[in-house]
């Protein structure tokens, strides 16, 4: 059993929530994710990528987009509420070192993983430049904790409706151009980190992209994670969650994640509309 | 088949021919064999109860009463935790159903567990004497079943007993993974007075025995059981708990005050052929596969947030115990054509014979002397077929096995939507990558001892992890012989 211990709706989509996980705290790295399933009997075991820990507090901090029926449920957890299962931290962490000059590119809720990332690269003695993108205004998130770690922070939304119009992808290549970076990390949407690897491709900028796939037990056992990587099959779960964007087959990874698409729509939709049933009656009750 | 009616009124007529009666070993040879019930292969189709529906009364007396109780006792050498096998038939056969089932517990702990799942007929019932006089291995007294009987009326009685414990030690010894080396280490381990943390990655206790092994074949509910026994011994489950991840392994010795570790993590990650397409939407490990079902019960539509494919035409890669189960899931989950696919004849397939013709009855379709050769797409990277070549017996190889050899130009496509591949587990590489100088070997599996210590002082391992692709009762007889040494072990400090 994991407390929720704090909650914060970042965006409409959006949560931020920080768990009491001792030892997960303790022994957690940049890089590495937990598994997440709400209750035993029934519920899914979905993978999310630890956001930061407090060793001290005992506790992790996840991000997460409400995409299907278990991240919205997840979403209607308070502090005080219990998730039953909690296990991690999962996955090989990040490889943190002094290259120079490291291009952190975040998109959507991607910021979130990335945060201890850049924190460590910064500590790690290199000069970090960040890149938050977002589809809108609403969906920036962690804004002033990257500023806090960046020396150059860039913010761009698809819309234009905050920081600049513009694709991460567009920066990406400006730098790379003008002085092309050591090393870039990009974290977000799968579209969004195949693009930010084919801008770094013809710079030859090492280019790591941290992957979330569909996932069971999370341990290496079921091989659901698997991904094509420079032709060979990896698995997420224990080879990765990060590799080598150049080499990543990113058009057959979407497919994958798409393959309970038609359930988890069905679902979801059946979801929101149970959610906006239930809020209607709270009010009405009031 | 025989309809359960049937089995029961043979059985009972059987039984008031030899109850009382003075029986000549000529008189038990005589004996036929009882068959198992089963549930109708139209009905069971549709459903996930067991299929084996257990022994009536009267055919355990009957079938008892074929063990000519042999002083040499072939069937115990044949057995790999050496129960007194003709010990627990007699007593079944005189009716003292307890008793029998006590015989059995003196060095089985689950024995209603291993009367479902393990393979008798190549293990005790593979040297019985009954077999051999009528050349027929299955045709060997059913010691799997009686010993499924007597343990189900124990259960189901509600008066299990639970071990003695020997007073407490005061030493803690930490057991990873719940599932049947675990399970067996730890419940020794307890007996001998210890404190035991059993450290289970998953949310549910029983490894394989929950994950893996379907409910049609070993209900959840019996591993439940046995594992509560454990609980009310006094054993400490700790789920969630990766070791390795969540704790080092030397971290348990030396910063959390454990005498000493059983390693019985299991098997690690699933094999796949290195085909083209095999990355495609609607390929599926067998572990994967069945996991979503059993574990996750994504069977169980209506409940489970857990989703699995919807198949309608399914190749099952590969010719043992676990391709079976995927394949029959799968019939029970609606596909409308399931196939195995094996490069080999029946004969060499490793799957049980009874689990085999559990599959044809329901409808499976074996495809053998086939070979996959890559996986076709659409242009929605889902699954459309699956390329074969066929293969013809050649020489003898290595494990005494004619070797398949392909037939050029054989080529041909089966129409399918999923590929489920069930050809073995690589040994998971977790605990080597995360612990300093534990040594395994060449495949991964982790090097033990003749004492089952690994390279790590205190640290000791069994099952799957160190035997690769095992069964359940030699992962419990590993459990066993590693839980003797701690103790012993233990005991001199």
């Amino acid at each position: 059993m994991n407390k929720v211990l704090e909650k914060l709706q970042l965006s409409d989509q959006v949560y931020k929530m920080k768990l009491e996980a001792p030892l997960i705290a303790q022994e957690r790295k940049p890089g590495q994710f937990v598994i997440i399933q709400k209750d035993t009997n029934f519920g899914e075991r979905i993978p999310l990528t630890i956001a930061d820990a407090d060793p001290e507090e005992g506790s992790i901090t996840i991000i997460f987009q409400t995409v299907g029926k278990t991240t919205i449920e997840l979403s209607q957890f308070e502090p005080g509420d219990s998730i039953e299962n909690v296990l991690g931290p999962l996955g090989q962490p990040t490889h943190i070192e002094k290259v120079g000059t490291v291009v952190c590119v975040g998109g959507g809720i991607g910021v979130a993983p990335m945060h201890p990332i850049a924190q460590a690269l910064k500590a790690a003695g290199n000069k970090v430049i960040i890149i938050i993108g977002a589809r809108n205004k609403e969906l920036v998130i962690m804004e002033e904790e990257m500023k806090a770690i960046a020396d150059e922070l860039i913010v761009v939304t698809d819309d234009g409706s905050y920081g600049r119009k513009a694709l991460v992808t567009e920066p990406l290549k400006e730098i790379c151009e003008k002085d092309p970076p050591d090393q870039v990390v990009a974290i977000g949407p799968p579209i969004m980190m195949k693009f930010a690897a084919e801008t770094t491709r013809p710079f030859g900028v090492p280019t790591i992209v941290s992957l979330n796939t569909i996932m069971v037990d999370g341990t290496g056992m079921c091989g659901g994670c698997r991904v094509t990587v420079g032709g060979k099959t990896k698995f997420v779960c224990v080879d990765g969650p990060e590799f080598d964007g150049h080499q990543v087959d990113f058009d057959n990874m979407m497919l994958r994640l798409g393959a309970y698409k038609n359930r988890e729509e069905e679902q979801s939709h059946k979801c929101r509309l149970d959610a906006q049933i239930e809020a209607k009656q709270a009010k009405e009750s009031k | 088949m025989k309809s359960p009616e049937e089995l029961k009124r043979e059985a009972d007529e059987l039984f008031d021919g030899i109850v009382g009666v003075e029986l000549k070993n000529k008189d038990r040879m005589k004996i036929p064999p009882q068959e198992m019930p089963n549930q109708d292969p139209n009905a069971r189709i549709g459903n996930m109860n067991e299929v084996a529906t257990g022994y009536f009364e009267h055919q355990v007396r009957v079938e008892a009463a074929r063990c000519l109780n042999c002083k040499n006792a072939p069937c115990i050498a044949g057995c790999p935790v050496a129960i007194d096998i003709p010990g627990f038939v007699k007593a079944a056969e005189a009716g003292d159903y307890d008793k029998s089932v006590q015989i059995i517990k003196e060095s089985s702990l689950l024995p209603a567990i291993c009367g479902r799942v393990c393979p008798q007929e190549t293990q005790c019932q593979a040297t019985c004497t009954v077999g051999k006089a009528l050349k027929d291995p299955l045709k060997s007294v059913s010691i799997g079943r009686i010993e499924r009987y007597v343990a189900d009326l124990e259960r189901e009685s509600g008066k299990k007993s639970i071990p003695e414990i020997a007073p407490e030690t005061g030493k803690k010894v930490a057991v990873i993974g719940s599932g049947p080396a675990g399970i067996t280490a730890a419940a020794d381990l307890r007996k001998a007075g210890h404190q035991v943390t059993i450290f289970e990655a998953f949310h549910k206790p029983g490894g394989v025995m929950i994950y893996g092994i379907p409910e049609f074949r070993l209900p959840k509910a019996i591993v439940q059981e046995e594992f509560d026994t454990l609980t009310a011994m006094g054993v400490e489950l700790k789920t969630n708990f990766l070791v390795g991840r969540t704790r080092k392994l030397t971290d348990l010795i030396e910063k959390d005050g454990y005498d000493a570790i059983f390693i019985g993590s299991g098997a690690g990650l699933p094999k796949f052929m290195n085909i083209e397409g095999e990355n495609l939407v609607g390929v599926f490990s067998a572990n994967e596969y069945l996991t979503r079902s059993n574990m996750m019960k994504a069977y169980d539509e209506a409940h489970a947030d857990t989703p699995i494919y919807h198949s309608k035409r399914v190749a099952v890669l590969g010719g043992g115990n676990v391709a079976m189960d995927a394949a029959r899931t799968a019939v029970r989950l609606g596909a409308e054509k399931v196939y195995i696919v094996y490069r080999r004849t029946e004969k060499e397939m490793p799957a049980r014979v009874e689990e085999v013709h559990h599959a044809k009855e329901e409808g499976i379709e074996f495809m053998l002397l086939h070979n996959p050769k890559r996986i076709l797409g659409n242009e929605n990277g889902r699954v459309k077929g699956l390329e074969l070549l066929s293969y013809e017996l050649g020489e003898p190889d290595d494990s005494g096995r004619r070797r398949p050899v392909p037939i050029e130009g054989s080529e041909s496509i089966l129409d399918v939507d999923t590929v489920i591949v069930s050809i073995g587990n690589d040994s998971n590489p977790l605990l080597e990558h995360t612990t300093d100088n534990l040594e395994t070997n060449k495949w991964g599996n982790i090097v033990v001892n003749e004492d089952l210590e690994t390279s790590i002082d205190r640290v000791y391992a069994g099952g799957d992890i160190v035997l690769g692709a095992a069964t359940v009762i030699l992962a419990m007889g590993q459990g066993r012989k590693a839980a003797a040494q701690i103790n012993d072990r233990l005991a001199k400090e």
